[in-house]
């Protein structure tokens, strides 16, 4: 066997800490190393090359590259020893920088590190095996999982791009947070009226399917091939025969139902479609007002209907959907009042949150679009704004910036002063945060021309007098406590992960922070890709952001679904398990530990039972290895030997 | 207030020993001013307390230390409760005070003699006599007629006595103060 090792300097960042010639030297010294060398940068092109020459000249049949986290280069010298004609699983990579270069000053002991880590790569490669993947068919059909914006961009991008696209969404329409906005910033476009056309697009694209008020409740399989167990949520109204006229929401006699698409600013309907420019535009009862559901008798709405569309006996429906690529667009969540006892905690009808005032301005929503406090129905001419309220706040578990609300601050004062010119907003702020393209253009606009009065510092405490709430906070600027008789207050309540975030996440194999946010591929590189292949991130399920941003990731997620389906075949990765049919005794443990339900029970001629690894399904995550009671099932290029050889280099040492 | 030269008036020493004495890493403050918004009597203070979390972390020892505003805090813990950041303020303030009165420094006389005048009370009786203490202070501090015409109305509410109340196992209460005391001199 001929090994060849290469010790890259990666500049300074191993060079410094790391005498990366002696560990050369040293690492010719062991057996079966034929050739090795160091390099400023191995990644480079002369790099590679050096590489590829020396694996002809030296007639080298295994490789060492001792370098960055293989998770950065393992990919490229791959290909490199590949291109050499070699097989690539015959190449193994030592971590110098992460695991010692960058983790401890001494250079000698360091040095010394780095040369275990080259012998135990070296051990690894002598115990090699080639492994060759299999190519598989893809199905060139793509899931969406939420209808917002950002999810809608990606499902029209794919659809444009000729693929397949199921889009699912959980609530009873499309639109998602956006549909509830008034107007946008920073150019106080109307929310509702550049998202309609988008919205009537995804409606009307024939390569577009659409769940509406459905739920995902299972995935399986693989990228390439899903397969998704869709929950249509029961309606109660059967919407091939619903025209959406409202005949029904106009007579329901129950008046008191929650309304989930105004945040309960003002009650509904229990038989309700949720806004005018809804799609579907579609009715559906809420089981848990509906009088037909409490009380067992009413039908009024069943009476009225000109199509005989209600149905108090639908159930939950199962659909299974064949995918090949998911993007997941869930969106995001907000605090709730109840986090504030000292703004209240939801008792004061007059402090309410940015979305719900969102509804009050905007011309759908209950109040038609006139500013009306919710206690009384009045103007009101004094307006305060909290930002932060929640945010940034470690002492509330949320100690990140929600992003986008020092924009929509600015707006809704703006806003405030165009529909009550004799108004005076106030904002208690900690920094005005507007990085964005003619975003802090904006937040000074409102300052200068709509006389918005900024404050900065905390509010403290909002308690009622009389028909005021009395606001007292900071202003640390003037080094003193102010105090607001406000009429209506808005608190810019924090922005968290939506509602049940972290169980999809395992649904879908992905990870997700402490906050339930999803985590990318790579904070940089990789914004839209997840560490499961197959699956694409878009909008602020993966963190707070505003619209832009969301509309961006989504093209983004269309753009590697399409390149991911411009292959009709994939290859496989070969490293995953494999069972010893020999060794097996078929306790099938493995098919119980197995996260990704890759293993299953096959019954030989014999009679006998073993395991068996359903190759494309694999993940190579190697659970069943240690599972295994008899060793029988090996994760290939991790096997226990490869391991063990590795074990006894350092150990023998 | 006069520019000051950070370069040559960073105490920081005194930030390590304020952070070491009260367990608080004052650099968590990023200065919201949710502190000063809640406190009660900020309007006495010469530096509301957001402010002196700011002297402190810009290392300015003789302004924190001659503050009223450590001695004027009620430690009513409004400030603790609110922080975002979880840094206990009110036990900073805590700390201020102590080391000012280890320097001798003491801005409000008074304020620390109403405490020496309570403690000596707690020690001699094992718990507080009301009227041994504000004859003590009003006697210590000058201020001879201070608060005299609360006098009959909490006398005959039966809010405070004219004799100390005994308790069981004052003498114990007693050897916490002389343990206290031997240690501190042991620490110096």
């Amino acid at each position: 066997m001929r090994v060849g090792v290469f010790i890259c300097h990666c500049g300074n960042n191993i060079a410094g800490t790391v005498d990366v010639a002696k560990v050369a030297a040293e690492t010719r010294k062991l057996p079966g190393v034929v050739y090795a060398t160091n390099y400023m940068y191995t990644c480079s092109e002369p790099g590679q090359e050096e590489i590829k020459q020396a694996i002809q000249k030296e007639n080298l049949d295994r490789v060492v590259v001792a370098a960055c986290s293989p998770r950065m280069h393992e990919n490229t010298f791959r290909k490199t020893v590949e291109k050499a004609g070699l097989n690539r699983y015959f190449f193994e990579m030592a971590n110098i920088r992460e695991h010692i270069s960058w983790i401890g000053e001494d250079k000698e002991l360091n040095t010394n590190k780095a040369i275990e880590a080259v012998k135990m790569a070296v051990a690894k490669v002598m115990n090699d095996k080639p492994l060759y993947s299999s190519s598989f068919k893809v199905n060139k059909r793509v899931m969406v999982i939420g209808g917002g914006v950002a999810g809608m961009q990606a499902a029209l991008d794919c659809a444009d791009g000729g693929l397949d696209v199921v889009l699912v969404e959980k609530s009873p329409s499309i639109g998602g947070m956006m549909a509830r906005l008034d107007k946008t910033f920073p150019t106080i476009d109307c929310s509702i009226c550049i998202l309609g056309p988008k919205m009537v697009d995804v409606a009307q694209h024939e390569k577009i399917k659409l769940y509406a008020y459905s739920e995902i409740e299972e995935i399986k399989g693989y990228v390439g091939n899903y397969q998704v167990k869709i929950r249509k949520k029961a309606t109660y109204v059967d919407w091939t025969k619903c025209t959406g006229c409202g005949a029904c929401m106009e007579k329901c006699p129950t008046r008191n139902a929650y309304d989930h698409f105004n945040f309960g600013v003002a009650p509904t309907r229990a038989i309700n479609i949720p806004f005018p420019q809804a799609i579907p535009k579609k009715a559906k009862i809420d089981p848990t007002f509906c009088r037909q559901f409490t009380k067992g008798k009413c039908g009024v709405c069943a009476k009225i209907c000109p199509t005989g569309a209600i149905n108090y006996e639908m159930e939950d429906e199962i659909v299974t959907e064949d995918i090949g690529a998911i993007v997941v667009a869930t969106g995001y969540g907000l605090f709730d009042l109840d986090k504030f006892p000292e703004y209240g905690a939801g008792r004061y009808p007059d402090v309410i949150t940015g979305i719900q005032y969102e509804r009050i301005l905007n011309a759908s929503g209950p109040t038609s679009g006139h500013i009306l406090r919710p206690s009384d129905q009045t103007e009101p001419k004094t307006v305060v704004f909290v930002s932060c309220a929640g945010s940034r706040d470690k002492s509330l578990g949320v100690p990140y910036c929600s992003n986008f609300c020092c924009m929509y601050i600015a707006k809704q004062a703006i806003l405030t002063k165009d529909h009550v010119p004799d108004s005076q907003s106030y904002v208690f702020y900690m920094d005005i945060r507007s990085p964005g393209k003619g975003y802090d253009e904006f937040t000074r606009r409102a300052q200068e021309d709509y006389g918005v009065k900024y404050i900065r510092g905390r509010v403290s405490r909002i308690y009622p007098k009389g028909k005021k709430m009395v606001v007292r906070g900071a202003d640390t600027l003037l080094g003193t406590q102010v105090e607001i008789e406000a009429d209506l207050v808005v608190l810019a309540t924090a922005v968290i992960s939506a509602p049940g975030a972290a169980n999809m996440a395992e649904k879908l194999h992905i990870s997700y922070d402490t906050f339930g946010f999803y985590v990318e591929s790579h904070p940089k590189l990789r914004p839209v890709e997840t560490n499961t292949s197959g699956v694409f991130l878009a909008g602020a399920c993966q963190g707070p952001k505003d619209i832009p941003a969301s509309v961006g990731q989504g093209s983004a997620a269309a753009s590697k679904v399409l390149s991911l389906f411009s292959k009709d075949m994939l290859e496989s990765d070969p490293a995953i398990a494999q069972v010893n049919i020999n060794a097996c005794v078929g306790c099938l443990k493995c098919v119980k530990t197995c996260p990704f339900q890759a293993i299953k029970e096959e019954v030989l001629r014999s009679g006998k039972k073993v395991a068996k690894v359903i190759e494309t399904v694999c993940a190579g995550c190697g659970v069943c290895t240690s599972t295994c009671p008899c060793g029988a099932i090996q994760l290939q290029h991790f096997t226990d030997n490869q391991l063990l050889a590795e074990v006894n280099a350092i150990c023998q040492s | 207030m006069d520019t000051i030269n950070l370069s040559e008036k960073t105490d920081w020493e005194f930030i390590e020993q304020v952070q070491k004495e009260s367990g608080q890493n004052i650099s968590l403050c990023y200065q919201c001013g949710n502190c000063t918004a809640g406190c009660p009597y900020t309007n006495y203070f010469d530096y509301p307390v957001s402010m002196v979390m700011r002297l402190l972390q810009a290392g300015q020892k003789d302004i924190v230390l001659n503050s009223k505003a450590i001695w004027l805090c009620a430690t009513c813990e409004t400030c603790t409760t609110r922080c975002p950041c979880e840094i206990d303020v009110a036990h900073i303030m805590d700390t201020l005070r102590i080391i000012a009165r280890r320097e001798n420094r003491v801005s409000e006389k008074d304020i620390k003699l109403f405490y020496d005048s309570f403690l000596d009370s707690v020690k001699q009786f094992g718990r507080i006599y009301e009227m041994g203490t504000l004859l003590m202070y009003n006697l210590r501090s000058g201020h001879l007629f201070a608060d005299a015409d609360l006098g009959p109305k909490v006398l005959t509410k039966g809010k405070i006595h004219f004799f100390p109340k005994k308790i069981k196992g004052a003498d114990k209460v007693a050897q916490i103060f002389e343990r206290f005391q031997k240690r501190a001199k042991r620490h110096g």
